[in-house]
C-alpha cells in the first residue's frame, strides 16, 4: 500500500464511524478498520436511544450538542436507519423524584432543549397504557430513537464516498508509533490513529480505564401503538449511575416497525454474554410494573450487549500521551448512540487544530479520574 | 402462578425417536416427561387424528411408551431453559419449571425451502406441510395438486394426498435420473425401505413421476392458480390449487444450540451414546442428521437406554450397527437430495428471501456474514427467527446457522417471566 | 367428515370437524389470507407443523396463535388478515 492515510480510525462502531465521515468532510484522508464489520459490536446491540442526560454538567452538555447534530444528520439517513422523533417520558412513581425537576428544566433550557413537568393525567391521555397512579412525569419531547447498526453502515458508506478506505474483518492486534498491526501479521503505516474500538479498546491501549457493562435486552412482536414515546422511569438515573451493583430500571422503546424493545439492566461480569435470568426476570417485571399490557406482548428474542463504561461516567474523547499523534474515542457507557456525531466533533477539532464547538476538557482521556477498583466499590 | 416439578427424564419431542427414548427410560424404572407441541404424539411421520389409522408400529411405541408410564403432554411447548436441569414448559397457558437429571432432545426436522418467484403465495406450501395439513383435517379431495421438491417425501405424500382424492398433476423431483438410480439400488437392499416405496408409488399410480423438474415461478392474485414447473428442460405451465415444495429436510437443533450443545454441520452433535457434548443432554433422531423413522426409533432406544444409566444396553452391538446403518443412509440422502445449481438460481432480485420481514433477494449480499444480514437487512429477525430463511440461506450462500436465543417459540412476555427465576 | 363445532370466522359461523386443526378447518372454509405481509400481501401455511408462522392468526382475542397448532373448539372466534 502506497499511500499513508492522515488518519487510521479503528473500530467502525457508531462512534468510529461518524468521525471517519468527520475526517473526511474536513478533507483528510482515512483508512477505517473493523474486526467485523460496520456496528457489529455495541453499536449492533443497543436500544438506540438518542437521549438528553443530565447526571453530570458535562454529560448534560455533550448530550445535549449531540442530539442538535443528530437533527442535522437524521433528514440524510436511509429509511433503514428508523429515526423516530417519539420523546422520552421520566416517569415519577413518587412525588419526591419529581423534586429538582424544574431545576433540570433550566438545566436543559439553557443548553436549547426543551423539557416539562407533565402530570398524571396528561401522561394517562399521551400513554393509555401507563400504569394508573405514578406522581407525574418529566417530558423530553426532542429526544428521539434509531436503529443503530442501520446508522453505521450508511455513515461508512458515506465516508466511503468521501474517499475513506473500509477494512471490514480486518483485527487490529497492536498500535505502534505511526503503524498498526493487522491479525494476518501484516503492518500498515499510520498517521494520526483513532481508537474507536468500544469494550475492546484497552486491549490496544493498556491500561486505558474502560470496562465492558453488560446489559439485556428483549425485542418483542410487532404490537404498534402500545407506547408511543420511549418511557423510562426515574430509576433509571440511579441504575445508570452506580457502576458496581447489577441493578435494573424500567426502559421501555417503541420502535418504527411497531415491535417494543425493553430494557434495562446492568452489572458487571467481564464479557461473559449469557443471560441472566435472575437479573432478567426483575428487567421484566419492572417493565410490566409501569406498562402491564407489556405481559400480553410477545417475545421474540433477549439478547446482551456491552456498555465501555468509565469510573466517572463520562467518555473518553481526546488525544492519549502513550504514542504521538494517538487519540481516543470511547468509554461512552450507555450513551454511545447518542453521543457519536458530538464525538466525531471533537475528535476532528481536535486533529484539525480548529475550535471545539464545546469545551472539551471534561471528556479528555488522560484528566484525573477514581481508579476503576473505587469507582465500582 | 409457577409451579415447579421434577422428572428424572425430560423428552422433549414425540415422534418416533422421543417415543423410543421415553419407554426405553421409563422401562428402567426413571420417572419420564414426554413433551409435544403438536396435538396428538407421533411427530411429523405419525401425524394422525385416528391412532387407530397409524401403522401397526406406530401404535406398538405408543402402546409401548404408554405401558412403561411415560407421562405423555401434548400441545406443550418448551420456553426456555437457564440450564439442562431447568427446563421451562408452557403447558398449555400455564408456565410449570421442571427439575430433571437428563434431557432428551428429540425435535426432529423441518423441511427446507429454497425461495423462488412466488413462492410466498397462498396454495404454496410445504410437501411436508401438505401432509401435515391433510392429517390435521384439510379436505383435498378434487383438488388438483403438484408437488414439486426433492426426497423420499414426494412419494409418501403423493401416495397420502391421491389417496384423499386429491388429484396430483405432477410429482417433481429435481434430482437427476442417475442420482435417483443410485439411490434405488441402495433401498433395494432394504426389504421394508422397498416395501414402503412400492407402496407409495402404487397408491399414486396415475400420477406422473419426473425426475430432473421443479417449480420455477407460482402465479395467482391472491392466491395459487398455476405453477411453471421445468421438466427435464422443457418449461411448461400446470394449473392448480395446492403446490407442494421443499428441498429436503434440515434438523431443528434450536433446543441443542439453547443448552450449548456443539452443532457440527447444522445438526446437533453426538457420541456412540447419543451424548451431546454437554453432561446430561442426549440428542437422537432427524436433530442429530436427517435419516428417517427406523434409524431414528434406534436412536431413541440407545438414547433412553443411556440417560437412564444403562451403558451396557445403550452400547448393544445390534443397536449401535442398526444405527450406524442409518448413519450410512442419511448421508446417501443428503447426497442424492442435494439442492442442484438451477434450483439455487431461481429466485429474481424481487423474490423475498425472509419471510418474516419481507426481505427481497437484493437486499443482501451474500459476502455477508449471515449476523451482518440480521443487523444490516433483518434477515431472520422475525417471529420464526430464521427457521425458514435460515436454511434457505445455508444452501444459497454457504451461510452457518443462525444463533438461537431465549424464549424459544414466541411466548408471551407474561408467560416466560413467570417461568424465569425470580431473586427471591 | 364428522361436522362437529361451530366455529366464528370474521364474524361468520362455519362448521368445522372436531378433530381438524384450526389451520385446515380455516383452509377447508375458504380462508387464503390468514396473516398479511408488510406489504399488505396474503399469507398462509406453508410448514403445517409450527416452526414458520406463517398461520398466525387472533383467537378468541389472542394475537399471533399459530393455527396449525391449534385444536378446533366449539364456539372459537377467530379473526384472520391482520
Ligand atoms: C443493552 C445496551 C443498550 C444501549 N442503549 C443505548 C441507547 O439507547 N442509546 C445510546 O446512546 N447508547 C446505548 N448503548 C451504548 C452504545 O451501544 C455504546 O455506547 C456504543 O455503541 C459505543 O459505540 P462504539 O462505536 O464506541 O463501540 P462499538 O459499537 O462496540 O464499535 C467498536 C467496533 O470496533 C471494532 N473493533 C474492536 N476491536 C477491534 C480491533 N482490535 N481491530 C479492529 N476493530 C476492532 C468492533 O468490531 C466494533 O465494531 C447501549 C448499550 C447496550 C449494551
Ligand atoms: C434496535 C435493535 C432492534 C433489534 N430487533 C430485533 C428483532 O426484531 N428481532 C431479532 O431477532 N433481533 C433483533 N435485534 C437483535 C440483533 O439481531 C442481535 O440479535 C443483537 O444485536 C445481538 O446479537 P445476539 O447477542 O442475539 O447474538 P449474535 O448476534 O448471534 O451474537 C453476538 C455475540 O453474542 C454471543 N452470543 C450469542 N449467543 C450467546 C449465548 N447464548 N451466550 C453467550 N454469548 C452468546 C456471540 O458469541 C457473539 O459474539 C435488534 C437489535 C437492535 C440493536
Ligand atoms: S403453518 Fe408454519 S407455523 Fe403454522
Amino acid at each position: 500500500m502506497a499511500r499513508t492515510a492522515d488518519v487510521t480510525v479503528i473500530g467502525a462502531g457508531l462512534v468510529g464511524a461518524a468521525t471517519a465521515v468527520g475526517l473526511a468532510e474536513a478533507g483528510l484522508s482515512v483508512d477505517l478498520y473493523d474486526a467485523e464489520f460496520p456496528g457489529s459490536g455495541s453499536t449492533g446491540a443497543a436500544m438506540g436511544h438518542l437521549i438528553t442526560m443530565d447526571d453530570t454538567p458535562a454529560q448534560l452538555a455533550l448530550t445535549a450538542y449531540s442530539c442538535q447534530r443528530w437533527r442535522v444528520l437524521a433528514p440524510s439517513l436511509p429509511e433503514a436507519c428508523e429515526i423516530d422523533y417519539c420523546g422520552t417520558l421520566w416517569l415519577a412513581s413518587h412525588p419526591e423524584e419529581l423534586v429538582g425537576v424544574r431545576d433540570r428544566i433550566t438545566a436543559f433550557a439553557a443548553h436549547g432543549v426543551r423539557a416539562e413537568v407533565m402530570e398524571e393525567r396528561r401522561v394517562r391521555e399521551q400513554e393509555p397504557n401507563v400504569c394508573p397512579g405514578l406522581a407525574g412525569a418529566f417530558w423530553v419531547p426532542d429526544d428521539g430513537v434509531c436503529y443503530p447498526p442501520a446508522v453505521a453502515r450508511a455513515l461508512v458508506d458515506r465516508a466511503a464516498a468521501l474517499g475513506a478506505a473500509v477494512h471490514s474483518g480486518e483485527r487490529v492486534t497492536a498500535i505502534a508509533p505511526h503503524e498498526i498491526h493487522l491479525a494476518n501479521g501484516s503492518r500498515r503505516p499510520a498517521g494520526a490513529i483513532v481508537v474507536a474500538a468500544g469494550v475492546h479498546s484497552p486491549e490496544l491501549i493498556p491500561g486505558l480505564p474502560v470496562v465492558p457493562r453488560k446489559g439485556h435486552l428483549v425485542i418483542t412482536d410487532r404490537q404498534p401503538g402500545l407506547v408511543r414515546s420511549q418511557l423510562i422511569e426515574f430509576g433509571y438515573l440511579h441504575s445508570a449511575h452506580a457502576l458496581g451493583s447489577a441493578s435494573v430500571a424500567c426502559n421501555i422503546q417503541p420502535r418504527r416497525t411497531g415491535q417494543l424493545l425493553i430494557g434495562s439492566s446492568r452489572e458487571l461480569v467481564g464479557f461473559d454474554g449469557r443471560i441472566n435470568r435472575v437479573l432478567l426476570n426483575a428487567m421484566l417485571e419492572r417493565a410490566a410494573k409501569f406498562v402491564p399490557a407489556v405481559n400480553s406482548t410477545r417475545v421474540l428474542r433477549t439478547w446482551t450487549g456491552f456498555r465501555p463504561a468509565t469510573p466517572d461516567k463520562l467518555p473518553l474523547i481526546g488525544r492519549w500521551p502513550s504514542l504521538p499523534d494517538l487519540w481516543i474515542a470511547t468509554g461512552h457507557e450507555g450513551l454511545g448512540i447518542t453521543l457519536a456525531p458530538g464525538t466525531a466533533d471533537l475528535i476532528v477539532a481536535g486533529i484539525t487544530g480548529r475550535p471545539a464547538p464545546i469545551d472539551p476538557s471534561p471528556y479528555a482521556p488522560d484528566r484525573t479520574m477514581p481508579t476503576m477498583t473505587t469507582a465500582v466499590a | 402462578m409457577r409451579r415447579v416439578r421434577h422428572a428424572d427424564v425430560v423428552v422433549i419431542g414425540a415422534g418416533p425417536a422421543g417415543l423410543a427414548a421415553a419407554s426405553a427410560a421409563a422401562e428402567r424404572g426413571r420417572s419420564v416427561l414426554l413433551v409435544d407441541q403438536g396435538l396428538r404424539p407421533g411427530g411429523q411421520i405419525w401425524r394422525h387424528r385416528d391412532e387407530q389409522a397409524l401403522p401397526s408400529a406406530a401404535r406398538r411405541l405408543m402402546a409401548r411408551a404408554r405401558n412403561a408410564g411415560v407421562k405423555l403432554v401434548s400441545g406443550c411447548r418448551l420456553v426456555d431453559a437457564g440450564s439442562p436441569n431447568e427446563l421451562v414448559i408452557d403447558f398449555r397457558g400455564r408456565i410449570d419449571r421442571h427439575q430433571t437429571d437428563a434431557v432428551i432432545i428429540a425435535t426432529g426436522a423441518r423441511e427446507r425451502f429454497i425461495p423462488f418467484p412466488g413462492w410466498t403465495l397462498p396454495g404454496v406450501t410445504g410437501i411436508g406441510g401438505l401432509q401435515a395439513l391433510l392429517k390435521g383435517g384439510l379436505p383435498v379431495a378434487d383438488t388438483r395438486i403438484v408437488l414439486a421438491g426433492s426426497g423420499p417425501l414426494l412419494l409418501s405424500v403423493a401416495a397420502a394426498v391421491a389417496q384423499a382424492g386429491g388429484r396430483v398433476q405432477l410429482v417433481g423431483e429435481q434430482a437427476g435420473a442417475a442420482a435417483l438410480r443410485r439411490f434405488a439400488i441402495r433401498v433395494l437392499r432394504d426389504p421394508a425401505k422397498l416395501r414402503q416405496a412400492i407402496s407409495y408409488r402404487w397408491a399414486c399410480r396415475s400420477a406422473p413421476f419426473r425426475t430432473d423438474t421443479w417449480a420455477v415461478r407460482a402465479h395467482g392474485d391472491g392466491r395459487l392458480q398455476s405453477v411453471e414447473v421445468s421438466e427435464r428442460g422443457h418449461l411448461r405451465s400446470i394449473r392448480c390449487d395446492w403446490l407442494g415444495i421443499g428441498s429436503g429436510l434440515v434438523p431443528n437443533t434450536d433446543l441443542g444450540q439453547l443448552l450449548q450443545c456443539q452443532v457440527e454441520h447444522g445438526a446437533i452433535a453426538v457420541d456412540a451414546l447419543q451424548a451431546t457434548s454437554v453432561a446430561g443432554v442426549w440428542a437422537v433422531g432427524e436433530c442429530t442428521g436427517v435419516k428417517g423413522d427406523e434409524a431414528a426409533t434406534i436412536e431413541g432406544e440407545i438414547a433412553g437406554r443411556a440417560a437412564a444409566g444403562d451403558a451396557a444396553g445403550a452400547g448393544s452391538t445390534a443397536l449401535q450397527a442398526a444405527r450406524d446403518s442409518g448413519r450410512r443412509f442419511g448421508r446417501l440422502l443428503e447426497e442424492t437430495f442435494a439442492p442442484r445449481p438451477e434450483v439455487l438460481a431461481l429466485a429474481t432480485p424481487d423474490t423475498i428471501l425472509c419471510r418474516c420481514e419481507d426481505v427481497p433477494m437484493r437486499s443482501v449480499d451474500p459476502g455477508w456474514t449471515p449476523r451482518q444480514a440480521k443487523l444490516w437487512a433483518r434477515v431472520g429477525m422475525g417471529v420464526c427467527q430464521g427457521a425458514v430463511c435460515g436454511p434457505s440461506c445455508t444452501a444459497l450462500f454457504g451461510w452457518s446457522a443462525n444463533t438461537v436465543r431465549p424464549p424459544l417459540g414466541n411466548p408471551s412476555c407474561g408467560e416466560w417471566k413467570s417461568g424465569l427465576d425470580s431473586a427471591d | 367428515m364428522s361436522l362437529g363445532v361451530t366455529l366464528i370466522v370474521d364474524g361468520v359461523p362455519r362448521r368445522a370437524d372436531a378433530n381438524a386443526t384450526l389451520a385446515a378447518s380455516l383452509l377447508a372454509a375458504g380462508i387464503t389470507a390468514f396473516r398479511r405481509d408488510l406489504g399488505g400481501h396474503p399469507r398462509a401455511p406453508l410448514c403445517g407443523m409450527g416452526t414458520c408462522f406463517e398461520c398466525r392468526v387472533t383467537v378468541d382475542g389472542v394475537a399471533d396463535v399459530r393455527a396449525c397448532l391449534e385444536p378446533v373448539r366449539d364456539g372459537m372466534r377467530i379473526e384472520t388478515g391482520k
